[in-house]
């Protein structure tokens, strides 16, 4: 695939490790411009506000087996999303200025499972992944803001330990 | 019923997930950003304490769309709770609602039970340890999975990544332990 970029990063979202950021955009823009994304999250946290999928509840009925809801949510974001990414690579769809798409593949890695069981834990325990909890704040539950205090200790604790982590 | 009266209601599955994935071509083509919330907590560790750890010495002024697009959920979560509520409580399972009204859970109005994350019940032990040691499982968690829901199960089986899948069913094992198995001891503190 051409427009696949290999590397040994674990981390996924930020696509590079130390100081380079594959994630930006090679033309520079404004930096208002990234207001743009703010309107994107605020669509998004009305999708996941009006689905329930940032209810407590819903994560427990998914968790019991007990309404086939949040399957059907993150399975068919999950059809669509790779219908779409299979239009992109297709017809080499470009950035509205004009860039190349980069898609970055992952490498398998302990931490995927111990890290992914912990944080399995810590959805069923809050009844949020990182995203609901913002909307949960946004939402009038302020205590929530003890839990995203929490969630960025977590992150940094890794941060401080990731070495002598299995991976 | 208006346009208004029917934004307000719970949206049924085929509808909201059909639009979150959407969000996936959109970031790409608007800005080539993979959708990935958790990597907000680093940034923001970045920011504010990254304590010379390599983990978070990197410019996160270049990944700022990242902590726009998440403020952006928190305005969402404002909005509709100003404008788009629905007063109705959330509707779930008998057999759910019967096993939590064994833990004094009855509050249905809101997107958690208020009877567990509030201020007060931080200072309890149900309420501590799901708050506390919840988030920091969430935090800990997802940074160790390079990702969470979005950027493994949504972003990376849309890219059909086999990590992804193999961080996903780890979510979801992980999940289902917690809620049958432990969960239930926690809430009867």
């Amino acid at each position: 695939m051409q427009n696949t970029i290999k590397d040994t990063n674990t981390d996924f979202e930020v696509r590079s490790l130390d100081a380079i950021c594959v994630n930006e955009e090679e033309v520079k823009v404004p930096t208002w411009y990234n207001l743009q994304y703010m309107v994107f999250g605020i669509l998004f946290g009305i999708i996941l506000i009006k689905s329930e999928v940032v209810s407590w509840f819903r994560i427990q009925e998914m968790f019991r087996l007990q309404s086939f809801h949040m399957f059907g949510v993150i399975g068919s974001a999950v059809v669509v999303g790779a219908i779409s990414v299979f239009l992109i690579k297709k017809f080499k769809i470009k950035t509205i200025r004009g860039e190349q798409i980069i898609f970055a593949d992952k490498t398998f890695n302990k931490g995927q499972i111990y890290g992914g069981l912990m944080f399995g834990f810590g959805w069923a325990m809050t009844g949020a992944c990182p995203g609901p909890l913002y909307a949960q704040l946004g939402y009038g539950a302020t205590a929530i803001i003890v839990t995203i205090f929490m969630s960025i200790v977590g992150t940094w604790v890794y941060g401080k330990f990731r070495d002598k982590l299995p991976s | 019923m208006n346009l208004i009266e029917l934004i307000k209601q719970p949206w049924p599955w085929y509808v909201a997930g059909p639009l979150i994935g959407l969000m996936v071509p959109t970031l790409l083509i608007v800005g080539n950003k993979s959708l990935g919330i958790s990597s907000s907590l680093r940034h923001v560790c970045a920011a504010c304490v990254p304590a010379k750890i390599p983990f978070f010495s990197y410019d996160w002024k270049k990944e700022i769309w990242n902590l726009f697009f998440v403020f952006g959920i928190f305005i969402g979560g404002i909005i509709t709770v100003l404008y788009l509520k629905n007063d109705a409580p959330v509707l779930v399972h008998p057999d759910l609602a019967t096993e939590l009204a064994s833990y004094s859970i009855t509050d249905y109005s809101g997107l958690v039970p208020v009877e567990l994350f509030n201020w007060g019940s931080l200072f309890t032990a149900r309420g501590f340890i799901l708050m506390v040691i919840g988030g920091f499982l969430v935090g800990f968690g997802t940074r160790y999975a390079g990702g969470c829901t979005s950027g493994h199960a949504i972003m990376g089986l849309s890219t059909l990544q086999l990590p992804s899948l193999i961080a996903t069913i780890s979510f979801m094992v992980g999940g289902f332990i917690m809620a049958n198995l432990i969960l239930p001891f926690i809430l009867s503190l």
